[in-house]
């Protein structure tokens, strides 16, 4: 061993990432105990909330994005539709909005 | 009427075998008539573990199948009293296990064993499912690490709702912690989950921690439990949680690296020689 070794060995550690590992698993498995009785609803939920604006809008739904951030104390869950250009609107769309 | 302990774990590859072969051969030595079965059909490996894969005959699948009777298919232990064994089959895969089949096996066992260890396959499929589907005990082995640990939670949530006891709402599996592959030198760098993490976490009893040493690898190449290696530290853990299981109250032990050498010994300790 030389001496540079020497000092190297006791220099302070990186940051702790047992400690990360901890706090993340934490988060995870308070989220997966709950769900674990239900099946996941996401995909449901983006089913129901497409049909109901496609009563209003003619939407694509593709271009439907939904994505959930699990946090300690809040969650969000974040909703995108893209909503198509007035002109190329279909003329039933804006009918049907009318109703 | 005898006990059923399934050692599972979701993950693969974190020591179930390992922790098969030491229990059973643990249970045995403690003077308990002690079975164990490899659950993991198209994969066995518990026979290398235990040193009696040039004796396998006939196995699980063949004893459901009605090919083999039951007797002829398990395998006395040679060196260990008390202790035999049911290898997995090698060449089927996991549906040739059925719940009336395995029923059938773990009811016969039962009249003259006072323990059938299960060593399941990784997985929550088939046959993972059926190597905990008769516990009375389960053995939960986790490495202190992400995947590991959540594996073992998703499997603690299947021992209570898909195990028999849970089916027939009976009192639950009684479940057993046991950390394996332990590095306190790593946890000590911050590098690896401590076992209170790993605890607190999965908040279920601690049966025991096993550290990760180079006599489990030595152990499997020669065919021999760990367990019977009194000399290293993984061996002695193992004994340790055995008679934990059984009732005895025994501290922790390899939780802490193992003493560096001093100030000088560092300096000058590698060149003296
Ligand atoms: N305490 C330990 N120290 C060092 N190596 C270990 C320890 N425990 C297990 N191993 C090694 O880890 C590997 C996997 O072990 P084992 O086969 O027991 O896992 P398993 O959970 O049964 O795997 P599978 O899910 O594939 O059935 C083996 O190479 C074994 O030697
Ligand atoms: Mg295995």
């Amino acid at each position: 061993m030389s001496w540079l070794d020497f000092f190297r060995a006791n220099r302070k550690p990186e940051p702790d990432s047992a400690a990360q590992a901890k706090e993340r698993l934490q988060i995870l498995l308070a989220h997966e105990r709950i769900g674990r009785t239900r099946e996941d609803f996401l995909p449901r939920l983006q089913q129901d909330l497409v049909a109901v604006v496609a009563r209003y809008v003619a939407i694509d739904p593709a271009k439907v994005n939904v994505a959930l951030d699990r946090g300690n104390d809040i969650s969000t869950l974040a909703i995108e539709i893209e909503l198509p250009s007035v002109r190329s609107a279909p003329a039933g769309a804006v009918e049907a909005a009318r109703a | 009427m005898a006990q059923v302990i399934v050692v599972t774990s979701g993950k693969g590859g974190v020591g179930k075998t390992t922790t098969s072969a030491a229990f059973a051969t643990g249970l045995a030595q403690a003077g308990k008539k002690t079975v164990v079965i490899d659950f993991d059909v198209g994969l066995r490996n518990l026979d290398l573990i235990m040193g009696v894969e040039r004796r396998v005959v006939f196995d699980i699948v063949n004893v459901i199948q009605g090919e083999a009777r039951l007797n002829q298919a398990l395998i006395r232990d040679k060196r260990i009293e008390n202790l035999s064994i049911l290898p997995a089959s090698q060449t089927r895969d996991k549906d040739a296990l059925t719940k009336e089949g395995v029923n059938e096996i773990i009811e016969e066992l039962s009249k003259d064993n006072d323990f059938i260890l299960c060593d399941s396959p990784a997985g929550i499929e088939k046959g993972a499912l059926l190597a905990l589907y008769f516990a009375d005990h389960a053995i939960v082995v986790t490495n202190p690490e992400v995947s590991s640990v959540r594996d073992s939670d998703r499997i603690l949530g299947v021992l209570q709702s898909k195990s028999k006891r849970a089916e027939e709402k009976r009192d639950k599996v009684k479940e057993h912690l046991l950390v394996t592959r332990y590095d306190p030198n790593r946890v000590e760098r911050g590098e690896m989950l401590k076992l209170e993490d790993v605890r607190e976490i999965l908040a279920i009893p601690l049966l025991g921690v096993i550290p990760e040493n180079e006599s489990v690898l030595r152990a499997s190449n020669t065919g021999m439990p760990v367990i019977l290696d009194g000399e290293s530290i993984a061996g002695q853990a193992y004994k340790d949680a055995v008679s934990r299981f059984l009732g005895q109250e025994l501290p922790h032990r390899f939780l802490e690296p193992e003493k560096k050498p001093g100030l000088l010994r560092r300096l000058f300790g590698g060149r003296a020689a």
